[in-house]
């Protein structure tokens, strides 16, 4: 039981629906905004560590692309802070945003992301997080934004020390979280929501 | 308000509160809801901490819907309306500098979309999207006008009741969420198999904008009110015990 006593009760999640789009990204669903979507730049010229492009695609329970669906993106920069006025351990890179966002491509699901590896977060109880990328998908047929994390198939040894990977004891399980590295500081991370391959989501 | 202790643990989300990942009379999740349940873990500094907008992404027209993609001197058919409201924690503190993206069909019920393909007709003065940011107190105001009902491929017959859809970010991407506000009276609320995805009718109620004829303007718009609750920290005295660190 909780501690705590809450006063007031959550608002339900809906669904973001086949239109997200009109409201989030809504340069890319035509309307003309005269400026550009939010999210659609995390970094800026001089950001520091190492850039890398994440893309991957979305995909229902039959293996089809989802096409309407949003992700976002969160993460620490290079070092492991976030920017975010609750960021305390430090002053995260300037020129790094950190959240990002990305309309689906409307034939192959697809997204790609333009960031730059994350560092391990080191938090305020001196536990080490590997780096990681917070994820939240929404589109028509998800009811609530659903949330998972990105890790890198080149961080072994932190992968196997971090807490929440930790918690899925599977092992095939883990594998949805672990990115493919498919060239120099490119990887791929597809988004299964159900099937055989579905991937491991959070309630964090 | 204190940024520090900034391990604080969320409150989980709502199971009783939330819909179902999964409902048969709602087509389009029954192949996109995970069959796994989410793994739930303490809130960690990826969760707690979040991405912030600086007031200055919001222009001049992004509040009014009824102006923001009409021709000059002109405006959006439909009932004119104000919707506003707070947004505040479950713990009752209000969520200020939050940023709210909202998107609506227009008055006919049609969107403007490139999939969209009912046959209602498009009004040329309304694009049906807007965003503003709240204020110290976590209120916020846009004015549009009432979108419409409409029907759509999950059942034989399903019709949407008349909503706007709206995207919340508050301070930590724990909170991070989209939903719906339906309005007061509306007959299709019941009906619908999007709303009864939510179990609790006290939580479907929650989504229902009310009439609000104290923030009507008198010969131009009518008001609803709309407050959203956003997941707060756990209150516990560990909270405090960080802020040293």
């Amino acid at each position: 039981m909780s501690v705590s006593s809450k006063r007031l009760l959550q608002t339900p999640s809906q669904t973001a629906g086949p239109y997200v789009h009109i409201g989030c990204t809504p340069k890319f669903a035509g309307l003309n905004t005269g400026k550009a979507d939010l999210g659609s730049s995390l970094i800026k010229d001089g950001v520091k560590g190492e850039g890398i492009q994440i893309s991957g695609s979305v995909y229902d329970g039959k293996g089809a692309p989802v096409t309407d669906a949003m992700v976002e993106i969160w993460q620490a920069d290079y070092s492991g802070l976030f920017r975010s006025p609750l960021e305390t351990r430090g002053e995260a890179d300037p020129l790094f945003d950190g959240w990002g966002r990305a309309a689906c491509d409307a034939q192959t699901g697809g997204f790609c992301f333009e960031t730059v590896k994350p560092g391990a977060v080191i938090d305020n109880m001196g536990v080490r997080h590997a780096p990681h990328i917070t994820f939240w998908i929404v589109a028509r047929g998800i009811n609530r934004g659903l949330h998972t994390r990105l890790y890198f198939p080149d961080e072994v040894e932190a992968n196997a020390n971090d807490s929440v990977l930790a918690l899925i004891t599977d092992q095939n399980s883990i594998a949805t979280l672990i990115a493919a590295k498919v060239a120099d500081a490119s990887y791929r991370f597809d988004i299964h929501l159900q099937g055989e391959n579905e991937t491991v989501f959070f309630d964090a | 308000m204190s940024a520090k202790g900034s391990d604080g643990i969320f409150s989980n989300w709502d199971a009783e509160r939330q819909p179902k990942a999964y409902s048969q009379d709602y087509k389009s999740s029954i192949l996109r809801s995970p069959k796994q349940p989410p793994i739930s873990f303490p809130t960690t500094l990826a969760e707690v901490t979040g991405p912030v907008f600086g007031h200055d992404i919001i222009g001049e027209l992004d509040h009014d819907l009824i102006h923001n993609f009409a021709a000059s001197g002109e405006s959006a058919i439909g009932p004119r309306i104000i919707v506003h409201g707070r947004v505040s924690d479950e713990n009752g503190n209000p969520v200020p500098n939050a940023l709210l993206e909202i998107w609506q069909a227009n008055a006919g019920g049609r969107y403007r979309h490139v999939k969209e393909g009912y046959i209602a007709a498009l009004d040329p003065n309304f694009g049906g999207c807007g965003r503003v940011i709240t204020k110290a107190d976590g209120s916020y105001e846009f004015w549009t006008v009432q979108p419409g009902p409409y029907p759509w491929p999950n059942g034989p017959n399903d019709w949407r009741p008349a909503h706007i859809h709206f995207s919340v970010f508050g301070p930590s991407f724990a909170q991070r969420l989209i939903t719906q506000m339906y309005f007061e009276g509306d007959p299709h609320i019941r009906l619908c198999p999007i709303v009864g995805t939510i179990t609790s009718p006290e939580a479907v109620q929650s989504l229902i904008g009310r009439l609000d004829m104290e923030r009507t303007v008198p010969m131009d718009a009518r008001a609803y009110h709309f407050d959203i609750v956003l997941r707060g920290r756990e209150q516990t005295f560990f909270e405090n015990q960080m802020d040293g660190l």
